[in-house]
C-alpha cells in the first residue's frame, strides 16, 4: 500500500523481507496487541490477576517439593526467589510461544479476507505474554524486599538484555510453528509438550551446576532460553555465568530467529489458501 | 492519464488434494510418502490469463457466475493470495471489503470493534478517531457503543460492520458482495453511500450478483466465466450477455447470513415446457446457536434482460429452527408453470430475524415451447403464483 507511486504485485518476483512494510503497519500491530490482551482479561473472571497468580502458584509448590523436600541448590538464594527469577521469563516464553504459534490458526477468518504482513500475528500474540511479564513482575519486587535480596546494579542492563534474549528465543520457534500449523493441523498437538520438555531442559528450577556431565550441559544451554534466565539471575548472585554457554544459548536463539522469520515467510503468501 | 490498475495475464492455480479438505495432516503426509503413493492431487486453474486496465474515477463490475473466479481475482487484487502468473501494477491505495466486520470480536464492545476493524481496513488511529462520530451515527448503534458486541442483534452488527467500511477512503476500493444483507432501508443507504464513493471520482471493482446494483453502479463491467475474461463492456450489455448464457449454472452452497446457510437448491426439471409443473425443493442449514425466525422466503424469476418476470411467495412459514434443529427443508410444486421460451435465472428473496436479502442466479432453468408465443399476454400484476407444497 503505497501513498503515491506504483505498486507491482508479479508472480515471478517477490520480496522475502520488507520491513518498510512491517513499519508502515505498526499501528495495526499495536491494534492486534490491544486487542489480544483485552479479549484476554475480558473473558475470565479473575482478570489480570490471573498475570499474577499463576507465577505465584507455581513458586509455592516447586519451593515445596525441589526447594523443601528435595533441597535442590539455588546459587545461594532463597529458593523461592531463585524459582520466580526464573519462571517470570520461563513463563512469557511459554506463554509466547503457545500463543504465536496458534495465532495464524485463530486469525485465519481475518487472514483470508484482509492483506496485511502476516507476521504481524505471532509478534503481536508475543507481545501479549510480555504484557503478562510486567504484571508478574510487580509480584517479583515485594518478593525481593520480602527475603530482603540485594540487587545489583548490572539489573540496569541484564534484566532488559534478558528479556530482549527471551523475546526473540519466542519468535524463532513461534512464527516457525505458527506456519507448521497452518499447514499441518498436527502441530497443535505437539506445542504442549514441547513445551513441557523445554521447561526440564532450561534451568528454572534447578541451577546448571546440579548436571555434573559436561556434555549434557551442552545440550541444556543449546536451548536459547538458557542464556535469559542466567542473565536474568545474573544481578541477583552476582556470580558471572560461564560466557561461552551464554554465546551458544544465544547463537542458537539466532539461528531459531533466522529459520522461523524465512519459513514463515516463504509460507505466508500461501496462508489463505490452506486456511 | 495512467490507468490506475493495470492486470497482465493474471493466472493462479490451485491443487486440490482429493481425499481431504484444505489443510493436510503430517501424518498423512508421512504415510502416503513412505508408501511411495503417487500424490494424489488435481491442478486447477481458478483464474486463466485475465487482463484488463482501469482507469481512475472508474467502476467496474465483475459478474460470472459462482466458481467463475471473481472471488478469486478479488483476493489476488486484495494481495490476500498471490498469483501464480501475471502482474499487476497499481497506482493507488487500495482497499477490499471482501467481508463486512473482519475481526470483529463478540467480546469487544461496539466502541473497540470500530477501532479495531478500521485499523484492519487500512485507516490510521487518527482517521478513525476523527470519523468516529460519523461511523457511529450512520450505524445507529450509538446507545450500544459500550455494550459488548456479544449483545448486538445480527442486523445491528452488519448495520456497525458496514458503517465502518463505508467510511475508508482509499483510490481503489474493492467490494465483494456486501450489500447483499441487512434490512431494506439500510440496503438503500448503503447503496446510496456506495453511488457517494463512485460520484466521488474514486475507482471501484465490485462483484455481485444483484445485477440490479451493478448496473446501477458499474458504467462497464467484465463476465468472467471458468477463469476466463469472457467480455468487457458497457454494464448494461454485458449483463445480456451473462443471462443469455445457456450454460447450466451449478448451484453451490450460498451463505445468506453468517448463520445460516442454503445447502441445496434444485428442480425436478431444468428444462421444461410451458404449463408443466415445476417441482422443487430447498434445504436451509443454521450454524449457529442462536434461534433464528423465518420471515420471508421467495423464489424470483428474472428473464435474460434481468427483469423479474415471476415472485413466488413462500411466506406462509414463518417458521423458527428449533433449539436442537438446524434445518429447515422445503419442497414444493408451481403447478401450471406459465412462462414463455426462454432461459431463466431463479433467486432468491429471504428473511431471518431482522436480515433480509436477495441471492440472484441461484440456477437456470430453460422453458421450451410448443404453443404461439405472440398471443401469450403478460399476466396482471395483481396475479399472484400458487405454490404447493408436498
Amino acid at each position: 500500500m503505497n501513498e503515491q507511486g506504483e505498486y507491482v504485485v508479479d508472480a515471478d518476483k517477490r520480496k522475502l523481507f520488507d520491513w518498510k512494510e512491517l513499519w508502515q503497519y505498526k499501528e495495526l500491530f499495536y491494534f492486534f496487541t490491544w486487542r489480544d490482551i483485552k479479549i484476554k482479561y475480558k473473558q475470565t473472571m479473575l482478570g489480570f490477576l490471573w498475570a499474577v497468580l499463576q507465577p505465584l502458584l507455581m513458586m509455592i509448590i516447586f519451593t515445596l517439593f525441589f526447594g523443601r523436600a528435595l533441597k535442590v541448590p539455588s546459587q545461594n538464594l532463597p529458593y523461592p526467589v531463585f524459582v520466580f527469577s526464573g519462571l517470570l521469563l520461563w513463563n512469557t516464553f511459554s506463554t509466547g510461544l503457545t500463543n504465536s504459534a496458534n495465532s495464524m490458526v485463530n486469525n485465519a477468518q481475518i487472514i483470508k479476507k484482509i492483506y496485511f504482513p502476516r507476521l504481524i500475528i505471532p509478534m503481536s500474540s508475543i507481545l501479549v505474554a510480555l504484557f503478562d511479564f510486567f504484571m508478574a513482575f510487580i509480584l517479583f519486587v515485594p518478593l525481593l524486599l520480602f527475603y530482603r535480596q540485594p540487587v545489583s546494579w548490572s539489573a540496569l542492563w541484564s534484566w532488559p538484555l534478558a528479556l530482549g534474549i527471551s523475546l526473540t528465543a519466542t519468535l524463532g520457534p513461534g512464527s516457525l510453528l505458527a506456519a507448521l500449523n497452518v499447514k499441518y493441523r498436527d502441530f497443535r498437538y505437539v506445542i504442549p509438550f514441547l513445551v513441557q520438555v523445554l521447561f526440564f531442559l532450561t534451568p528454572v528450577i534447578y541451577p546448571i551446576s546440579l548436571l555434573e556431565h559436561p556434555s549434557l550441559k551442552y545440550v541444556l544451554v543449546a536451548s536459547p532460553m538458557y542464556a535469559a534466565v542466567e542473565l536474568f539471575r545474573f544481578p541477583l548472585t552476582n556470580v558471572l555465568p560461564d560466557m561461552n554457554f551464554i554465546f551458544i544459548s544465544i547463537a542458537s536463539g539466532i539461528v531459531f530467529l533466522l529459520a522461523g522469520l524465512i519459513y514463515f515467510k516463504r509460507t505466508e503468501d500461501f496462508f489463505a489458501d490452506f486456511a | 492519464m495512467k490507468p490506475i490498475l493495470e492486470i497482465h495475464n493474471l493466472a493462479k492455480k490451485y491443487r486440490i488434494h482429493h481425499q481431504h479438505g484444505g489443510y493436510l495432516s503430517l501424518r498423512e503426509r508421512m504415510i502416503s510418502a513412505l508408501r511411495f503413493e503417487k500424490k494424489n492431487t488435481e491442478d486447477f486453474w481458478a483464474l486463466n490469463n485475465v487482463s484488463f486496465i482501469v482507469s481512475p474515477g472508474d467502476s467496474i463490475g465483475i459478474i460470472g457466475q459462482n466458481g467463475a473466479g471473481k472471488s478469486t481475482l478479488l483476493k489476488i487484487l486484495s494481495r490476500i493470495t498471490p498469483p501464480t502468473r501475471g502482474r499487476i501494477i497499481t497506482r493507488g491505495r487500495i482497499a477490499s471489503l471482501l467481508e463486512v466486520g473482519t475481526g470483529f470480536h463478540p467480546e469487544l464492545t461496539g466502541r473497540e470493534n470500530i477501532f479495531f476493524n478500521g485499523s484492519l481496513l487500512g485507516m490510521k488511529r487518527k482517521e478513525i478517531q476523527s470519523k468516529f462520530d460519523e461511523i457511529v451515527d450512520f450505524s445507529g448503534t450509538e446507545k450500544f457503543l459500550d455494550t459488548p458486541l456479544k449483545h448486538y442483534s445480527s442486523g445491528m452488527q452488519l448495520r456497525l460492520a458496514f458503517s465502518v467500511s463505508a467510511f475508508l477512503e482509499p483510490e481503489i476500493l474493492i467490494i465483494d458482495e456486501v450489500l447483499a444483507v441487512g434490512d431494506a432501508e439500510f440496503q438503500k443507504k448503503c447503496l446510496a453511500k456506495m453511488e457517494d464513493v463512485s460520484n466521488s471520482g474514486r475507482t471501484i471493482l465490485f462483484v455481485s450478483h444483484n445485477l440490479d446494483a451493478v448496473e446501477k453502479l458499474c458504467k462497464t463491467s467484465i463476465l468472467l466465466s471458468k477463469g476466463n475474461l469472457i467480455d468487457h463492456g458497457p454494464s448494461s450489455e454485458i449483463i445480456g450477455i451473462y443471462l443469455s448464457d445457456a450454460e447450466d449454472v451449478v448451484f453451490r452452497k450460498v451463505n445468506l447470513t453468517p448463520a445460516v446457510s442454503l445447502e441445496e437448491f434444485s428442480f425436478s426439471e431444468t428444462s421444461l415446457t410451458t404449463g408443466d409443473p415445476l417441482k422443487f425443493s430447498l434445504r436451509i442449514i443454521k450454524n449457529q446457536e442462536q434461534e433464528f425466525r423465518l420471515n420471508d422466503l421467495c423464489l424470483l424469476f428474472y428473464n435474460y434482460k434481468k427483469q423479474r418476470v415471476a415472485i413466488f411467495d413462500l411466506r406462509n412459514f414463518f417458521e423458527y429452527f428449533q433449539r436442537d434443529q438446524d434445518t429447515l427443508a422445503y419442497t414444493g410444486t408451481i403447478r401450471n408453470f406459465n412462462l414463455i421460451e426462454g432461459i431463466y435465472a431463479v433467486g432468491l428473496f429471504y428473511g431471518f430475524n431482522d436480515i433480509h436479502g436477495d441471492v440472484y442466479d441461484l440456477i437456470r432453468i430453460q422453458v421450451k415451447n410448443e404453443i404461439d408465443t405472440s398471443k401469450v399476454r403478460p399476466y396482471d400484476v395483481q396475479y399472484r403464483g400458487f405454490v404447493e407444497l408436498i
